[in-house]
C-alpha cells in the first residue's frame, strides 16, 4: 500500500516545507526557553561548584547570602578557621550592581575575595587570561561574558579598578557574570557613601548630646571613626577537611556560633528551589502557553490541509478506501509537519537562538528528546478535529445532486 | 469476474416520515446485464442522483431489492455488512468530473483501488497500465492528473472504475465536460469495456449528443423508471 501522506507531502512539498519552518521557529523558541531553565539552573550549580565551599555560613535565620541578605562580622571567620573539621574559612562578600567602563556599564554580581590566592575559598577556580589578583586594593578580575578586556579600568562606586584577569563560566544565578575584587574594597563598595552623605552624617552625629558629651575627650571621634568602616561581610565560605562529614561540621558551627550554616545540597535547594522558582514558574508558564499556540497552529494547519481535499476524502470513502487510512493520512502529515518544525526548530535552537540569548543557553539531549516527544503528541492531539471533519465527509458527496 | 449484471426490481427511497415523507424513487425496476451499457435519463430532480446514490451503497433504500451478479445485496434491507467492501470491490464509479486524487500519478490512482483490497502494489500497477494500453492513455502513466487534458483524466477515470473488475459501473454524466467527439469516444470506451470484461454499465446522462448510442434507456419521472429501446447508432 502507498503512503497517501507521503505522496501528498511530496506533491505539495514547499507549502509543507515553509508551514513546517514557521512552526519550527516556534518549537525553537519552546526549546530555548527549556534551555534558559536549565541554563539558570546550570549557573546556580557553577555559581556553587565555583566558589569552592563546602558550606555557607551566614547571619542567623537568613537564606544569605544568594537569596536573602545576610551580614556577620568579618571576624567570625577566625573562630571558625579553628573548629574541628574545618580546612580553610574565608570571607566573602557579593554585591550585583551596574558597573561603570569608559564605554557604558554592564551588569555584574562584584564578589569581594578575602587576600590570598588561588585555592581560598571564594577565589576564581582558574583563568582563561592575564593573572590573579595581587595587590591588595584596586584589582579585578572579570568573568568573560561581561565583555571586559585585560587592562581594562572599571569603575565601582568611587573607586577605579584595572581588569588584570579573565575567568570563565564565572556567574550569578541571575546570570549576570561575575566581577572579583579585593574584600577591602568590596566591603567599601557596598556601604560608602558620598561625601555630603558623610558630611552630614557627621555633623549630625556632632550635634547629637549623647554622643559629643562635653568632658568625654575622644568620644566623637571613635564614634565617627566606627560609623566610617563596614566590619561586616556576607558570608564566610568554608572547606571542610578530608574524611569529615560536612553536616557534622555545620551543625558544630550552628551550635558555638549560633549562626546558620548550609551545605552543598541545602545550598543548591535554597538557589534552584527558591531563588529561581517564580523565574522557573513563569518560564514553565510560557512552555505550556507556546505547546498550546503550537498545537493551535498545528491543528488549524491540519484542519485547513484536510477541507482543502474534502472532495479527494469523498471520492477515497466512496471508492472504498477505509477509515483508517483517511485517519493515517491526516495523522501522518500532522505528525510529518511536527517533525520538519522540530528539525527546524532545534536547529534554530541551537545555531540561532543559543548564542544570541543574553542568558546561558543549555540545551540538554533529554530535553529535546523529551520535546520530539511532546511534538508528535500535540502533532497527534492536534489532528483530531481534522480527522473528525473528514469521518464526517459523506461519499455521497463525490456523487453530488 | 462477470456475474449477471445488475437488477433492481420495486426500489423505493422515502425521504422523511409522516406527513413530511417524500418519495425520490416511487418504484424503480432495472436490469443491466453483463456487457451492456445502458442510459439512464430524466429531468433534474426526478431522482437520477438518489438513484445512483441507492445503486452505489451509499444511501440506503427504503425498500425493494437489488441483486448484483450473483448475490442479493439489498431486500428491504442491506444484506452484506462491509458496504465500503462492496463499493470498491464490485461497483465502480465513473464521475461528472474525474476527480482524480491530485498527489498521485495516473498510474497509483488507478492502483489504489486494488491496493486497497489488498492486491500487492506490483500486481495493482500492472493492472492499471493493461487498462491504459486498452483506453489509450499508456503514454501517460507516469504523469500527474493536473499534466493530463480532460479527455484524458475521464479516460483514467474509467480505468479507475474497471480495475477491480466490477459487475457494475456507475457513470455519472461522465461526457458532460467534453465535447462531442470525445463525448462519444468515452462511449465508445465504456462499450468496449463493458464487452471485454462483462460489466454492465449504468450511464446517467443529459448529454442529447449519446443519448442515441444506447441501445435500452431508462427513462425516470417522479421517481419511476420507464425502459424505452434507444437508436442503438453504431459508433464505429
Amino acid at each position: 500500500m502507498i503512503s497517501l501522506a507521503g505522496r501528498d507531502i511530496l506533491h505539495s512539498w514547499g507549502k509543507f516545507i515553509f508551514t513546517g519552518m514557521g512552526l519550527g521557529l516556534l518549537i525553537g523558541i519552546t526549546l530555548s526557553m527549556a534551555g534558559i531553565y536549565r541554563g539558570m539552573v546550570d549557573d546556580a550549580k557553577v555559581l556553587l561548584d565555583n566558589s569552592g565551599a563546602d558550606l555557607w555560613v551566614v547571619q542567623e535565620n537568613t537564606l544569605g547570602p544568594y537569596a536573602e541578605p545576610s551580614s556577620i562580622y568579618d571576624d567570625i571567620w577566625r573562630g571558625i578557621s579553628g573548629m574541628p573539621g574545618v580546612a580553610q574559612a574565608a570571607n566573602i562578600t557579593y554585591l550585583t550592581m551596574q558597573v561603570r567602563r569608559e564605554s557604558g556599564d554592564v551588569r555584574a554580581m562584584v564578589a569581594g575575595i578575602t587576600p590570598g590566592g588561588p585555592g581560598i575559598p571564594g577565589w576564581p577556580p582558574f583563568l582563561v587570561a592575564g593573572r590573579q589578583i595581587t595587590r591588595s586594593h584596586y584589582e579585578a578580575v572579570a568573568d568573560i561574558a561581561s565583555g571586559l578586556k585585560i587592562g581594562e579600568r572599571i569603575k565601582l562606586r568611587r573607586n577605579h579598578y584595572t581588569v588584570v584577569g579573565m575567568t570563565r563560566r564565572m556567574v550569578s544565578s541571575n546570570g549576570d557574570p561575575m566581577i572579583f575584587i579585593p574584600l577591602k574594597d568590596a566591603q567599601e563598595a557596598q556601604f560608602l557613601k558620598d561625601n555630603d552623605a558623610i558630611w552630614a552624617q557627621r555633623r549630625r552625629t556632632a550635634e547629637n548630646p549623647a554622643f559629643n558629651r562635653p568632658g568625654v575627650p575622644g568620644l566623637l571621634d571613635a564614634i565617627i571613626a566606627s560609623q566610617s568602616i563596614n566590619p561586616y561581610v556576607n558570608a564566610v565560605l568554608v572547606r571542610v577537611e578530608k574524611g569529615h562529614d560536612p553536616e557534622d561540621v555545620a551543625e558544630s558551627i550552628r551550635r558555638w556560633k549560633r549562626l546558620t550554616v548550609y551545605t552543598r545540597s541545602q545550598m543548591e535547594e535554597i538557589l534552584v528551589g527558591k531563588l529561581i522558582a517564580t523565574a522557573a514558574k513563569q518560564i514553565f508558564m510560557f512552555l505550556v502557553i507556546l505547546s498550546l499556540v503550537s498545537s493551535a497552529i498545528v491543528a488549524f494547519i491540519i484542519y485547513t490541509l484536510t477541507m482543502g481535499k474534502i472532495r479527494e476524502i469523498a471520492v477515497l470513502k466512496l471508492i472504498g478506501t477505509k477509515n483508517r487510512t483517511i485517519i493515517g493520512l491526516i495523522m501522518q502529515q500532522s505528525i510529518a509537519l511536527g517533525l520538519i518544525g522540530f528539525v527546524v526548530g532545534k536547529i534554530s535552537a541551537t545555531l540561532l537562538m543559543a548564542p544570541i540569548f543574553p542568558k546561558y543557553v543549555l540545551l540538554e539531549p533529554l530535553d529535546s528528546a523529551i520535546g520530539l516527544v511532546a511534538v508528535i503528541i500535540i502533532c497527534v492531539l492536534s489532528s483530531i478535529v481534522a480527522i473528525r471533519a473528514a469521518l464526517k465527509v459523506d461519499p455521497a458527496e463525490a456523487i453530488g445532486g | 469476474m462477470s456475474g449477471k449484471g445488475i437488477q433492481i426490481t420495486g426500489l423505493k427511497k422515502r425521504y422523511g416520515r409522516g406527513d413530511t415523507a417524500v418519495y425520490a424513487l416511487k418504484k424503480v425496476d432495472m436490469y443491466v446485464a453483463p456487457g451492456e451499457v445502458v442510459g439512464l435519463i430524466g429531468p433534474s430532480g426526478s431522482g437520477k442522483t438518489t438513484l445512483l446514490k441507492c445503486l452505489g451503497a451509499v444511501i440506503e433504500p427504503t425498500a425493494g431489492r437489488m441483486i448484483l451478479g450473483d448475490d442479493v445485496i439489498y431486500d428491504d434491507g442491506w444484506k452484506v455488512k462491509d458496504l465500503r467492501a462492496l463499493r470498491r470491490d464490485r461497483i465502480g464509479f465513473v464521475f461528472q468530473a474525474p476527480y482524480l486524487i491530485p498527489f498521485l500519478d495516473v498510474t497509483d490512482n488507478v492502483a489504489l483501488l486494488p491496493m486497497l483490497a489488498g492486491v500487492p502494489n506490483s500486481q495493482s500497477r500492472k493492472r492499471a497500465r493493461e487498462l491504459f494500453k486498452a483506453l489509450d492513455v499508456e503514454h501517460r502513466a507516469e504523469a500527474m492528473p493536473s499534466q493530463l487534458s480532460g479527455g484524458e483524466q475521464q479516460r483514467v477515470a474509467i480505468a479507475r472504475g474497471l480495475v477491480n473488475h466490477p459487475p457494475v459501473i456507475l457513470a455519472d454524466e461522465p461526457t458532460a465536460p467534453l465535447d462531442s467527439q470525445r463525448a462519444l469516444a468515452v462511449i465508445r470506451i465504456l462499450n468496449h469495456m463493458a464487452r471485454k470484461f462483462e460489466t454492465a454499465i449504468i450511464v446517467v446522462t443529459h448529454d442529447e449528443k449519446i443519448i442515441p448510442t444506447f441501445k435500452r434507456i431508462y427513462h425516470i419521472r417522479d421517481g419511476v423508471t420507464y425502459e424505452e429501446a434507444g437508436q442503438g447508432r453504431d459508433l464505429e
